[in-house]
């Protein structure tokens, strides 16, 4: 692994996998090059995938900490370093699930899978730098939808010009 | 929908991409979608950019290359919009990362995008930044990052404060620009600001100390008041989880009062009371609770010492223990281990707990409870824990069996009362996990036997009941086989019983059929056979009776695959059939090893690094009857005197010269550290393979490969220097073997005859002495070089035991003839010539170059010269 070990470094990367082991979201905050990516995707997936129900949620690996939790379907990941507090990790994840959940309304795979980019963009509003930048899901959804909605309105006006150029060239 | 785009939509894409039931048919449907968006992409239509890459983005994830899709990042980066910009800005985080060279192009439209007037873009920028920027771009928009710290809407603020802690990472030298504006963060009421801005503190804290200084100073007591209000605070549905308002905010406040209060006892004098406070009345029936209670403990533990407080702390990670949740569990393992550090006593009294959890079914809280036992372990305990663990060892999962070994060998080893006890526990461990024990713990184990002379029968017979239960204990097999090897006459005779021992009755043809179990079986490696070949050789001479028969066992392998394992065979039929008068001195046991020099071996064998290459020479030269590290020598009765300079640079060989024979498997552990094949090189020229002068061969090829070594300690080197030079004559043992390897013709280096030729050089001068190199090269084989060196003497006086090394670079292979005489007297009366046979594999790429080292003692006194010959002509 190339990656610095710096005093502090947060969660290093965030990884989402079905049960199937399909890759539904990966976020990097430490430097993988690509390759390192899907090694590190393949071994990860392998060693949690496998884990038997009743275990602690922690996984050492590679001289780092991979605390995950299984919500139906899905795993979620966080890489952290041995120092860090693994339990908060924990509620880290369990926020940002009921975000999502919130986000989507009972939230279930195929809304990730078809919606993967909202998934991102309500994990940007969460971590930052591998750090927890909000606490309150409520400010996370109020800034989301803010952004949703400068889209929905520049989409508006992107399709009223077309149907004017449409016209103008019928 | 756009009219004018063409292709298929997002959706549609992941639609088809599901309804693939093969992977093949996967590839395919990606592969056309790709290829759609390249073509699109080279059209520069900006209509479908957003969507090719949010295509894109779904490939990548699937694990197919995108990288043709970066630029596209930066265009939509670079467009007005704010929807181009959102997905832009997810796409770069997602397909680049922070060592790629495109992303530079990115830092002009993030300062734009940091000064943009929606707050929004500007968040995008920031989230970015902070995820994915590098030292360059860290120093290129720090300032900017700085300023929107102060920004007045609180969705910036937070962000700025996680981008900053980004940039201070990646360049230190940043960290005192950002420390009022972080200080200031600490004032805040919004959660989310006040969060990032703890963090940041924090963070400049661990990074700089005046930064540490600043925060003590301006900060203590209002982060103290803070944590009070919010561990105080009422119901706040907003940030409540598990009945705890805000556990993240308490977490990053605790961790900040942590680095505070470390080194610094009034700072945590302070912080006492809240403390207590936080430890007390934190809910701890869920994940919430414990996880503050978690941060507390660590921040008690770190703190300057305020004994009431860890009291608290170690009891709750007691608490923590006995909890059913394997979580809780495993943190608190986690802990405790800290804990031991300040608070031997108070673990220890949970050791009966942990030694349950190494039993756990749960791989992580085993791998835990493990490493917290090994460091329970002290003189008093170690019998009891020992035994508890090779209990459970017998009935352990396989795949833990190997950390579990390990760390039983690591506490035995360490802490062992006696050596009966040890050699007990180890071959306990052997039986039970033999094929994990690794190289260097079995090579110990048969150090210490070979040091416990009153247990020799003892170890041998309890090794030879035990290799005929486990014999698929591949180290259990080897050790067994070298001590049968050795001791064979105490298996048979039940000489040396001690008290608890049960007698045995073996035959020496049970004693063979071990060792032939050994050599025949189809799973042994390597190195077992190798040892199990040297074992039969010795238990030839223990065992007259039956030496036909073990002859026949090792003519067999004569037909071995093995190379090495064929030419030993050979040899020591030959031994055996031919040479009775020498056999039994040639096979003698070995002479005790030497435990302090296996130690330091040991220990310097993992890293690689040449200071601890050089001690083992230190401690060797002299203070020892015989020269232990060189058993082979001895095994072949040379006198000591004549290699008295080998063993102090043979340290390297010092496993191979114990097994006698490298198979190159066996010397994989020692890494860099080890000259490959010395060992058979060792041997090769103890049998005198083609040249007059064993003893001094023997010697000057181990100088030469270790030189290295002796480098990095001179007065080391002095010492080889001064022991006594070898005569060159053939001793009476070497000549004696001459004809050992019938059929194997002595292949010596012949003067060249004719060839190029080449200009004589000057190789070295000094004050005292001048060397001179003439080469030429044999015909037909233009890659070796003969070199003649002359060295004259130009001092006034006569120089004696006068020795020349050479060492070379990995490409060349370097071969030194005996040198003329040991004795250089003035110049005009004479000089030493040396001839050298130097094979440059590189040859017509590289030049030749060379190190040498000459000693010598001039009136007396050891005289040492250095110097590097890089004067070659061209072409050798």
């Amino acid at each position: 692994m190339t990656c610095l070990i710096m005093l502090a470094s947060g969660i290093h990367f965030v990884l989402l996998v079905s049960r199937q082991g399909k890759v539904r979201l990966t976020k990097w905050y430490s430097p993988y090059a690509q390759k390192e990516r899907s090694k590190v995707i393949r071994e990860l997936s392998g060693v949690i995938l496998n884990r038997g129900p009743k275990l602690c949620n922690f996984v050492e690996w590679r001289g780092y900490k991979v605390v995950y939790k299984r919500y139906a379907s899905l795993y979620f990941c966080m890489c952290i370093d041995q120092e860090d507090n693994e339990l908060e990790v924990l509620e880290i994840i369990h926020h940002y699930v009921e975000i999502l959940d919130r986000y989507f309304g009972s939230v279930c795979e195929l809304d990730l899978i078809f919606n993967f980019h909202k998934a991102y963009y309500i994990l940007d509003e969460l971590l930052i730098a591998g750090e927890l930048q909000e606490s309150s899901k409520k400010t996370v959804a109020r800034i989301i939808s803010a952004q949703d909605q400068l889209v929905e309105v520049a989409k508006e006006e992107a399709s009223s010009i077309s149907n004017i150029i449409a016209q103008a060239t019928k | 929908m756009n009219p004018f785009s063409s292709g298929t939509r997002l959706r549609d894409m992941i639609r088809a991409i599901r309804a693939c039931k093969t992977a093949a048919e996967e590839r395919a449907v990606v592969r056309k979608e790709c290829a759609d968006i390249r073509a699109l992409i080279n059209e520069d239509d900006p209509h479908d950019r957003h969507r090719n890459l949010a295509k894109l983005m779904f490939i990548h994830m699937l694990g197919y290359p995108t990288h043709f899709g970066q630029m596209e990042c930066l265009k939509l980066i670079a467009s007005p919009g704010f929807p181009e910009k959102r997905i832009g800005y997810l796409g770069l985080m997602l397909l680049l990362d922070e060592r790629q060279e495109v992303l530079m192009l990115v830092t002009n439209s993030l300062k734009q995008d940091l000064n943009h007037s929606n707050q929004y873009v500007v968040g995008l920028a920031l989230c970015a930044l902070g995820n994915i920027c590098s030292a360059e771009m860290a120093r290129d928009l720090a300032p900017e990052v700085e300023r929107l710290i102060q920004f007045r809407d609180p969705n910036i603020r937070k962000k700025a404060a996680l981008c900053s802690t980004r940039i201070v990472r990646k360049v230190p030298d940043l960290a005192e620009n950002f420390v009022n504006a972080a200080a200031s963060l600490l004032k805040e009421k919004h959660h989310g600001v006040l969060i990032t801005g703890v963090q940041l503190c924090y963070e400049l804290c661990l990074i700089n100390d005046e930064a540490l200084e600043y925060f003590r100073k301006k900060c203590t007591e209002g982060v103290i008041k803070t944590l009070r209000d919010i561990t105080n605070s009422a119901y706040q549905p907003e940030y409540d989880v598990a009945g705890i308002t805000d556990p993240f905010l308490h977490i990053r406040l605790l961790r900040l009062l942590r680095v505070i209060g470390q080194g610094d006892a009034d700072a945590s004098d302070l912080m006492t009371d809240i403390l207590a406070q936080v430890a007390t009345k934190t809910e701890s029936n869920k994940n919430a609770g414990n996880a503050v209670l978690y941060e507390c403990v660590e921040t008690i533990m770190a703190i300057e010492d305020t004994s009431s407080l860890r009291v608290l702390a170690i009891n709750i990670l007691g608490r923590f223990l006995s909890n059913r949740d394997n979580n809780i569990r495993y943190v608190a393992l986690n802990m405790l281990m800290k804990a031991i550090t300040f608070d031997d006593q108070a673990v220890q009294r949970h050791r009966v707990t942990v030694l349950e959890c190494v039993k756990d079914p749960d791989a992580s809280i085993r791998k835990r409870a493990l490493e917290l036992v090994t460091l329970l372990v002290n003189e008093n305990n170690v019998t009891q824990l020992t035994k508890e663990l090779i209990d459970y060892l017998e009935i352990s999962d396989e795949d833990f069996k190997e950390d579990l070994s390990a760390k039983i060998c690591f506490i035995v080893e360490k802490f062992s009362p006696e050596k009966l006890w040890y050699i007990d526990q180890m071959l306990k461990v052997l039986c039970e996990a033999g094929k994990f024990v690794k190289d260097d713990v079995w090579h110990a184990l048969i150090v210490v036997i070979s040091n416990a002379s009153e247990l020799h029968g003892y170890t041998v017979r309890a090794l030879y009941r035990a290799v005929l239960t486990y014999s698929e204990q591949e180290t259990l097999v080897r050790v067994a086989v070298w001590c049968i090897g050795e001791y064979g006459d105490l298996l048979v005779n039940n000489v040396g019983m001690i008290g608890s021992e049960d007698p045995i009755t073996v035959t020496e043809s049970d004693a063979v059929d071990v060792i032939e179990d050994a050599i025949t079986r189809h799973n042994s490696d390597s190195t077992t056979k190798a040892m199990a070949l040297v074992a039969l050789l010795k238990l030839s001479s223990r065992f007259p009776s039956i030496s036909e028969r073990i002859k026949d066992i090792i003519v067999k392998q004569k037909g071995s695959l093995l190379l090495e394992m064929q030419q030993r065979a050979i040899e020591y039929n030959s031994i055996v059939d031919r040479h009775k008068n020498i056999r039994s001195s040639l096979v003698e046991r070995m002479p005790v090893l030497d435990e302090a020099t296996f130690n330091v071996r040991r220990a310097g064998s993992f890293p690689a690094s040449a200071s601890t290459v050089a001690k083992p020479s230190v401690s060797l030269p002299n203070g020892f009857e015989k020269p232990a590290v060189a058993p082979l020598l001895d095994l072949l009765d040379l006198d000591s005197d004549d290699i008295l300079a080998a063993p102090s640079s043979s340290g390297a060989d010092y496993l191979q010269d114990l097994l006698g024979v490298d198979l190159g498997s066996s010397s994989s552990q020692f890494g860099a550290t080890q000259a490959p094949k010395a060992g058979t090189d060792l041997l090769l020229d103890i049998l005198s393979i083609g040249t007059p002068s064993p003893a001094q061969n023997s010697i000057s090829s181990i100088d030469l490969l270790s030189t290295a070594d002796v480098n990095s300690n001179p007065s080391n080197a002095l010492d080889t220097l001064s022991s006594p030079v070898p005569p060159h004559t053939a001793t009476t043992a070497s000549t004696g073997m001459f004809d050992l390897l019938d059929g194997l013709s002595p292949s010596p280096s012949k003067e060249a005859t004719n060839g190029p030729a080449y200009p004589s050089i000057v190789a070295y001068e000094s004050s005292s002495l001048k060397i001179e190199f003439t080469f030429s090269k044999p015909p037909g084989n233009p890659q070796t070089t003969n070199v003649q060196a002359t060295f004259i003497n130009l001092s006034p006086n006569t120089f004696t035991d006068f020795i020349f090394q050479a060492a070379v670079p990995k490409f060349l292979q370097l071969h030194l003839d005996p040198a003329s005489s040991n004795t250089l007297p003035v110049s005009g009366n004479g000089a030493i010539t040396q001839n050298l046979s130097v094979t440059n594999s590189q040859h017509g790429k590289k030049s030749l170059v060379m190190r040498m080292r000459i000693g010598y003692k001039l009136n007396g006194k050891d005289v040492l010269e250095e110097g590097q010959v890089s004067n070659f002509p061209c072409g050798l």
